[in-house]
């Protein structure tokens, strides 16, 4: 069972790996956005960390939804509404339960990844988030280490692809040869998720 | 229809000067000053960007108790309008409206000085995409 610390051991995870990370998605941004995405997520899960440090909440869909206001109202670009609605509808679909279990978490989190299809109008192949996402639920259902490893290849796999959502769009087939920086993003979000249940399982 | 409050709307952009002057220069084509037209534009930083929290705010300064539009441009100014309607942040009767933004904040603002409904103002604010310039 995954209780209220897990979820925040994945947040503040997550965050750390933004913070580590921040460069690299920034550099990918500037190849075909609008080179703040690094910044703006660090900015972001800072929030984060903030807000689950100074009231801590005491249920893991607490815990989600309220890193997902952080993240809408700090980040400032695209990506802060999208990993917003993640979260918070990931969160929501948990409900109150104090502890919930890895099947409830897929579950919910497939719900999370609807509401970011349906929030950005993107389904997978459009070069975003969701290329991270998608495949990335599908694999949970094989473990948390089969997830990042999904979520992984997805984003490599964006790099083949012409963006059809945002400025990246824009570019046309000058958006093909570049791995998409949201869902690069995702991978680090899939993986912080595989690191704290490896942690706690004391893998 | 003219009596009662009027229908508020906020313009939300990237940029504050692009959110500030169109919110200004609807009002002036409008001749009116009657309607609450806020602005919400960039960062909390000063950067370019949105800023949910203020865009709230300027939601909340917009109504009068007749519902309140919101007209945005691009990007993270649509996507965190539509989160923060989704999750129902804003006022009970706020609304996206999908229209240009600044033929359609001009064309808001003219209805909703009329004492036009929401829908009509939307409708109104809309029926912008149809004038082609070419």
């Amino acid at each position: 069972m995954l209780d209220a610390e897990f979820f925040r051991r994945w947040m503040l995870t997550t965050a750390a790996a933004v913070d580590r990370e921040a460069d690299r998605l920034t550099e990918l941004d500037s190849a075909i956005g609008d080179a703040d995405h690094g910044a703006n997520l660090k900015r972001g899960f800072t929030a984060v960390r903030a807000a689950l440090t100074e009231e801590p909440p005491q249920t893991p869909g607490a815990v989600l939804v309220l890193s997902g206001r952080q993240l809408i109202s700090k980040v400032g670009g695209a990506s802060g509404p999208l990993y917003g609605t993640l979260l918070r509808a990931t969160g929501k679909a948990l409900g109150d339960d104090v502890e919930v279990t890895d099947a409830a978490l897929r579950a919910a989190l497939d719900e999370g990844v609807g509401a970011v299809a349906k929030l950005g109008g993107a389904a997978p192949g459009d070069k975003t988030m969701l290329d991270a996402l998608t495949p990335a639920v599908a694999a949970l259902g094989d473990g948390y280490g089969a997830a990042r490893a999904a979520a992984g290849k997805g984003a490599e796999d964006t790099i083949p692809l012409r963006a059809r959502k945002g400025r990246a769009s824009y570019l046309g087939e000058r958006s093909i040869g570049h791995q998409d920086p949201g869902a690069t993003s995702s991978a680090l979000l899939v993986g912080a998720l595989a690191d704290t249940a490896e942690a706690v399982s004391g893998d | 229809m003219t009596e009662g409050p009027l229908v508020g709307l906020v313009l939300v952009s990237h940029s504050a000067a692009v959110a500030e002057s169109v919110a200004g220069m609807a009002v002036a084509l409008a001749g009116v000053d009657t309607v609450a037209v806020e602005h919400a534009g960039g960062t909390a930083d000063g950067g370019f960007g949105t800023d949910a929290d203020r865009i709230a705010a300027a939601a909340r300064a917009a109504d009068r108790g007749a519902g309140v539009g919101l007209l945005v441009d691009l990007g993270s100014a649509v996507l965190t309008v539509k989160s923060l309607v989704e999750d129902e942040e804003l006022p009970a009767r706020a609304r996206l409206l999908d229209a240009p933004f600044v033929e359609g904040a001009v064309a808001a603002v003219v209805t909703a000085s009329t004492g036009a409904d929401l829908d009509a103002v939307e409708a109104a604010a809309q029926e912008a995409y149809g004038y082609r310039k070419v």
